[in-house]
């Protein structure tokens, strides 16, 4: 068996460790909210996301809803989490990954239409990794599986 | 001890006394090094030559070959370096306490690649270097982690009593694993969910998988080929007055 010296050390040690985790687990919790890189759009058409100062939106950019205006380089697209939509202005030069049905995330504020008028725009990728050749076969399996 | 074969238990007691250790070592780094050679040439080949490029990436998905198997590591370090240090806390074995102060550098080390190696795939693809999310901010604190246990080995004279402090300070930051971790299924982060860690199928093609478990396994052997070296230095340094030393020394001459 455990000697007692050692056994004693043993439960010091896992009571520290569990105090460790208790108390960030509570610093944590608190501050939850500040720990999030961005708003959904659902927070933002709930009216969480601060009005007049500059915060980060992520979701995923809706298919066909990527449009520019007056042919410029200002660009106009919808966000969506799959429940509400935000509509995000942008003028500047868009990342490698931005793409119709992609996720990104980005920086600015809301303009008094509801508007997010975006200064920087990042890619967020997904976990998905695959050749080509795959994807182009999930998408045709997926179109025939829309037909049937 | 009821569960562990007496062969097992007997290997271990073996191990934990310094010039059994060190002989052992000496004989079994060969192969190490042989299997580490293998496991990562049949990674680099087949993740960057075999493995098609990816549907969004093209070729710049290559970098989780490295970036990947490092982080992992890098977290895989922590935990056995806590685990070493507590055991030489608690039932004071000198090669315990060895073990963890030497697994400090290694997991530095890869805490670093994977950072640096992260920005580097960042920039083209998320369009930054660095984003202050939970992912890369707790992966950060990690390399604190490290470079603290470090520096507070070094600090203290007396090496016993060093390797009781960086043991206090490395289990308090285990804290921080589970964190990193869950960090991307906890919080909105730019960092992108698990991929092949999660309970689910993984999200990657099986022509892409293999390569990276190969470069997974032949970084835990270069952990380990990199870990016994270091043991070894430090063994001698610390036993340098020991009769063992003086006569293997002697011998060897």
């Amino acid at each position: 068996m455990m000697k007692p010296a050692r056994k004693k050390r043993l439960i010091l040690i896992a009571i520290m460790v569990a105090g460790a985790s208790i108390a960030i687990g509570f610093a944590l919790r608190s501050f939850n909210d500040n720990l999030m890189y961005f708003f959904s759009t659902t927070d933002v058409v709930g009216g969480k996301a601060p009005k007049d100062a500059l915060f980060r939106l992520g979701g995923m950019v809706i298919k066909g809803s990527v449009e520019r205006p007056n042919d410029g380089m200002m660009v106009r697209f919808k966000l969506t989490d799959f429940s509400k939509d935000v509509t995000v202005e942008y003028t500047g030069i868009l990342p490698d990954l931005f793409r119709e049905g992609q996720g990104i995330v980005a920086h600015g504020k809301l303009n008094n239409q509801g508007v997010f008028v975006a200064e920087e725009v990042l890619a967020k990728h997904d976990e998905n990794y695959m050749p080509p050749e795959v994807k182009d076969s999930l998408k045709n399996k997926s179109i025939t599986s829309k037909g049937q | 001890m009821f569960l562990v074969p007496n062969a097992v238990v007997r290997f271990f007691h073996r191990m934990a006394s310094p010039p059994h250790f060190y002989v052992f070592t000496e004989c079994v780094m060969p192969w190490l090094i042989v299997i580490f050679a293998l496991l990562s040439a049949a990674g680099l080949y087949g993740g960057l030559y075999l493995a098609p490029a990816d549907y969004q990436q093209g070729d710049s998905y290559r970098i989780i070959y490295i970036h990947v198997p490092s982080a992992w590591m890098s977290l895989f370090i922590y935990v056995a370096m806590a685990i070493t240090a507590a055991i030489g806390l608690i039932w004071r074995i000198k090669l315990a306490e060895i073990i963890a102060i030497s697994s400090a550098p290694i997991g530095a080390s890869f805490t670093f690649i994977a950072l640096v190696t992260g920005s580097l795939w960042g920039k083209p693809m998320w369009g930054t270097w660095w984003v202050w999310d939970a992912r890369l901010t707790s992966e950060l604190i990690l390399l604190f982690l490290y470079l603290g246990v470090i520096g507070l080995y070094g600090a203290i004279d007396d090496k016993r009593v060093a390797s009781k402090a960086i043991a206090i300070l490395a289990l308090v930051g285990v804290v921080n694993i589970p964190i990193i971790h869950y960090s991307v299924e906890w919080w909105n982060t730019l960092h992108q969910g698990p991929t092949v860690t999660k309970m689910d199928k993984p999200s990657i093609h099986v022509s892409m998988l293999i390569p990276l478990l190969f470069m997974a396994l032949s970084f835990k052997f270069y952990y380990l080929i990199a870990l016994l070296q270091r043991v070894r230095i430090e063994l001698l340094r610390r036993e340098r007055n020991s009769q063992w030393v003086k006569t293997m020394l002697l011998e060897s001459k």
